[in-house]
């Protein structure tokens, strides 16, 4: 079993990234023309390694599934963009943005990288000014900013409630510049079906190119680089109903991981607690409401059984409560944080309540966000300037309308922390195969504060990526441009067409849809927001029918060397019921609760996460051992120098 | 509150982009008001493929309304007959029971039909490509405060900048301009200071690639703001022309 080497560079904490710039191998102009670059996904991760990449002079080639980069699922972030900045005069600093990080990921990431994500946060905010995104302005002409969850002070920046949407198409600007330039090449309606690794000179694998399909002609060609970064977001989508977008998928990370990349905490999902309730069995996704809603919304649910059920029933409508006979449950266990606590936090509590009986909506499985307070504070207008456009889309969506009623939101899967393990360099256990984003584990811990995956996606698009990957390079200018027609590609290609005849011969009765939802099901009912052993197992023994059911009955109508859309998800379903298998092996043998990862037999007797830092303080990576069997766990230790471990407290 | 509704679709079905398309009617039945147009074409999908059928193809992704595939021609209507909406934000319950509901791709020269409702929008990215950017590298720029921009200045750029790019505006003009979506652009940048450095080449660059990419001529129907579900307000395409006009007086 290999030693895990992050590669964490010598020196204090704030001097580690600085050192590792001044020491780290670079490429030269002329050589960098010579190196080509695949960059899998164009979200603000992809997007934006791609444009640096090719503005540095490397050769890039980029690759996404919708018809142009701008669709990427970052687009939907509403809420905003952390970075200490400093500029409220509030106690903002690096280390406080470093040390916010750190405890809201419940003190499961490692300190070097995320130091280093927030020394870097500041350069995120300027390049995004200098490229032109819109963000909020005060009328004194500088930068406005608001409150997320898990932090005192104000460092979000935002535009309106799309702040991802500006984001993602000032990278894709960026990019467009580079096309233009001659530096990228973007290849739009294509997926990446399979990694490939070519044996170097002293028969070390390395990862050199990507099979791919053609989602208009269905073709499967081939691409090679001398180095693959994939960017290709969380594995939400393994739940069917998630806020992810339909096209996200963790298919990517899964064929790094069968070639050998480490899996690390795959059981860290989040479940954000602001979503709008399931409503009906025809429903294909989930709607976030933004987090930035917590900063004015106040979240209660009634106090009395009595009444809960009335509301269930219809016979009261939230505004017959009075003000005395609400729960504002947060504010009342969290009286430090309130409505601003963190994500695992707030949607653990809710289920709580819920679990209790007090939960609203005809389902029972919901509580309110209410305006009232603040309307009666700020006024009807002000709250309209702030939220509009979410209030908007809530009343299309639900038909009430928020400024008269108060709005129904409940928990749902939203990010996944864990990810494609990759060392301080973002390189993964795969020598030239680097992961950036969500779809990455690195950052976020066992939980991710709002507004951090923007500013985690830039950071390691714009600002590390393009450095450490040099350092991988240096070693590569003397390789010359690859042929795709060696026989590892020959191979690659050939698994990817046996696996696509294997399941078009199915011929079974299930549509794709219907077995993903069955796969939900299990996921959220046995390795959602409350785990146990017993569950866990359930899931897997589930798990493994539904694989059954997937091999045996599946139904892709259609041919497969044409535009197939069946056929796009059923490889991607098959990934998913893998994915659900490694987070269940993971939940399984991490029996501690920490973040948005809670195993029922270990709370505190208040209902709070109970961590066992003496067994679990380290990063689980799972290495893929062939199919139908276990994977094999490292471990990653994570210590600890700069701060003091502590159990979360918002309470004071 | 809930209920369900029957209804005619009427679907344009097409192999490919060279092939014959036409219109196939199917029958929905009891379908919950509170699903969302593209929900109820996933029921449609759903029991296509159960009949071993192949489904009807469409754009979408988010489902939220913000990443721009969706792109339906719903009874006449670019994304419906809801204004300031997308097609995914569309709902049912805007429907009658009995209603015939004509479901077609966008229609314009410049983006030939793929398959079924799917379209190719490739000419939006190369008319990006084309300009609609600021010409910066990554790094070596100055502090986010060190230019000051009026509220109303970044409030007006933030209205442009809201373009979701889904092409609803050149499917509803008669033209197939292209207008709205490259003025949208134009507008968010020249209205900042960031943009206006290459404000006059940007706006000539995109108006270009726009020309000879086959979109069509603006005629001010107002039909494209009318329909764009972000409603892009024209006043970007008066801005657009100032900026092209200065620009040529420059040459």
């Amino acid at each position: 079993m290999a030693t895990i080497d992050s590669k964490i560079p010598e020196g204090p904490l704030a001097e580690k990234w600085t050192n590792y710039k001044a020491h780290q191998k670079l490429v030269n102009p002329a050589n960098k023309r010579k190196l080509d670059i695949i960059v899998v996904g164009s979200g603000l991760a992809g997007a934006s390694a791609a444009a640096t990449l090719g503005d540095l002079g490397f050769k890039v080639k980029c690759f996404c599934i919708q018809d142009s980069p701008r669709r990427a699922h970052s687009i939907a972030a509403q809420g905003g963009i952390n970075a200490a900045k400093n500029y409220q005069n509030d106690g903002d600093s690096v280390y406080r943005l470093f040390y916010d990080t750190i405890k809201g990921g419940d003190y499961r990431s490692r300190e070097a990288n995320v130091y280093r994500l927030a020394e870097v946060s500041n350069n995120i905010i300027d390049q995004c000014v200098a490229q032109g995104v819109p963000f909020a302005r005060e009328y004194g002409g500088t930068l406005a900013n608001r409150s997320f969850g898990g932090a005192q002070v104000s460092r979000t920046f935002y535009a309106r409630g799309q702040t991802g949407q500006q984001l993602l198409l000032g990278a894709y600007s960026a990019l467009s510049y580079q096309v233009n330039q001659g530096n990228v090449e973007l290849f739009t309606r294509c997926e990446m079906l399979d990694l490939v690794l070519v044996k170097d000179e002293n028969g070390k694998e390395r990862a050199r190119g990507i099979i791919y399909r053609d989602l208009v002609t269905g073709e499967i060609k081939r691409c090679s680089a001398h180095a693959v970064v994939i960017g290709t977001g969380g594995y939400g989508n393994a739940y069917f109903l998630s806020t992810n977008a339909m096209g996200s998928n963790g298919s990517a990370a899964m064929q790094c991981y069968r070639k050998g990349a480490w899996f690390a905490n795959p059981a860290f999902a989040q479940i954000h607690p602001t979503c709008i309730p399931v409503h009906g069995d025809k429903q294909s996704k989930l709607t976030l409401m933004s987090e930035s809603l917590r900063n004015d919304g106040r979240i209660w649910v009634p106090k009395k059984l009595e009444d809960a059920k009335a509301l269930q029933a219809g016979t009261k409508k939230p505004n017959d409560i009075p003000d005395e006979d609400r729960d504002f449950y947060l504010e009342r266990r969290y009286p430090a944080f309130g409505n601003l606590v963190p994500r695992d936090v707030a949607s653990r509590a809710a289920k709580e309540r819920c679990d209790k009986g007090f939960g609203v909506n005809n389902t029972g499985l919901a509580v309110f966000l209410d305006f009232k307070y603040a309307i009666q504070r700020l006024g009807k207008q002000a709250v309209a300037d702030r939220y509009g456009n979410l209030f908007d889309m809530y009343e299309e969506i639900t038909d009430d309308n928020p400024y008269e009623t108060p709005m129904m939101i409940f928990p749902a899967i939203h990010y996944t922390m864990g990810g494609i393990w990759v060392d301080y360099e973002l390189q993964t256990s795969i020598p030239g195969l680097f992961a950036i984003g969500e779809c990455n584990f690195s950052d976020h811990g066992a939980n991710r504060l709002g507004a951090s995956a923007l500013m985690q996606g830039l950071a390691d698009g714009y600002f590390v990526l393009p450095y450490t990957i040099q350092n991988y390079l240096a070693d590569q200018i003397q390789v010359p441009r690859f042929s795709t027609d060696l026989p590892e590609f020959e191979a690659a290609e050939k698994a990817v067409k046996d696996k696509i005849e294997k399941i078009m011969a199915i011929k079974g009765t299930r549509s794709v849809d219907s077995i993903h939802k069955e796969l939900g099901h299990i996921m959220w009912e046995y390795v959602g927001m409350g785990r146990t052993e017993q569950s866990l197992k359930t899931a897997l023994a589930e798990l493994e029918k539904v694989e059954k059911v997937f091999w045996s009955d599946l139904r892709v109508v259609g041919v497969a060397d044409t535009l197939n859309i069946e056929l796009e998800k059923a490889l991607r379903l098959l990934d998913f019921i893998e994915i659900g298998k490694l987070m269940a092996y993971d939940a399984l043998n991490r029996e501690e609760s920490c973040g948005g990862h809670f195993r029922e037999e270990h709370q505190t007797p208040e209902g709070e996460a109970l961590r066992h830092d003496d067994q679990f303080s380290y990063v689980a990576c799972w290495e893929f051992q062939g199919e139908g069997k276990q994977p094999e766990l490292q471990k990653e230790p994570l210590n600890y120098e700069y701060i003091k471990v502590q159990t979360r407290n918002y309470k004071n | 509150m809930e209920k369900n509704i029957s209804f005619t679709l009427k679907v344009w079905r097409q192999r490919g982009p060279k092939e014959k398309g036409a219109f196939k009617e199917y029958k929905m039945q009891d379908i919950p008001t509170d699903t969302s147009f593209l929900e109820m074409l996933d029921i449609l999908n759903e029991q296509l493929v159960n009949k071993g059928e192949e489904p009807v193809v469409f754009d979408h992704d988010c489902r939220e309304g913000i990443c721009g595939m969706c792109s339906l021609y719903v009874n006449g209507h670019p994304h419906g007959p809801s204004t300031g909406a997308t097609t995914c934000q569309l709902y049912m319950r805007k429907f009658k029971d009995g209603d015939v509901i004509t479901v077609e791709p966008w229609r314009s020269a410049g983006f030939p039909v793929i398959r079924d409702l799917m379209v190719d929008r490739g000419a939006y990215d190369k008319i990006m490509q084309a300009g609609g950017y600021v010409s910066i590298n990554t790094g070596g720029v100055p502090d986010g405060n060190a230019i000051p921009i009026s509220k109303e200045k970044a409030d007006l750029a933030m209205d442009a900048a809201s373009c979701i790019g889904c092409g609803a505006c050149v499917a509803a003009c008669k033209n197939g301009s292209a207008m709205l979506f490259v003025s949208a652009k134009v507008s968010q940048l020249a209205l900042l200071p960031q943009g206006q450095v290459e404000a006059a080449r940007r706006a000539k660059a995109m108006l270009a690639k726009m020309d000879e990419l086959g979109f069509g001529n603006c005629t001010n129907t107002r039909a494209c703001e009318a329909e764009c579900p972000k409603c892009i307000s024209i006043s970007n395409i008066a801005r657009l022309n100032r900026e092209f006009i200065s620009a040529k007086f420059k040459d």
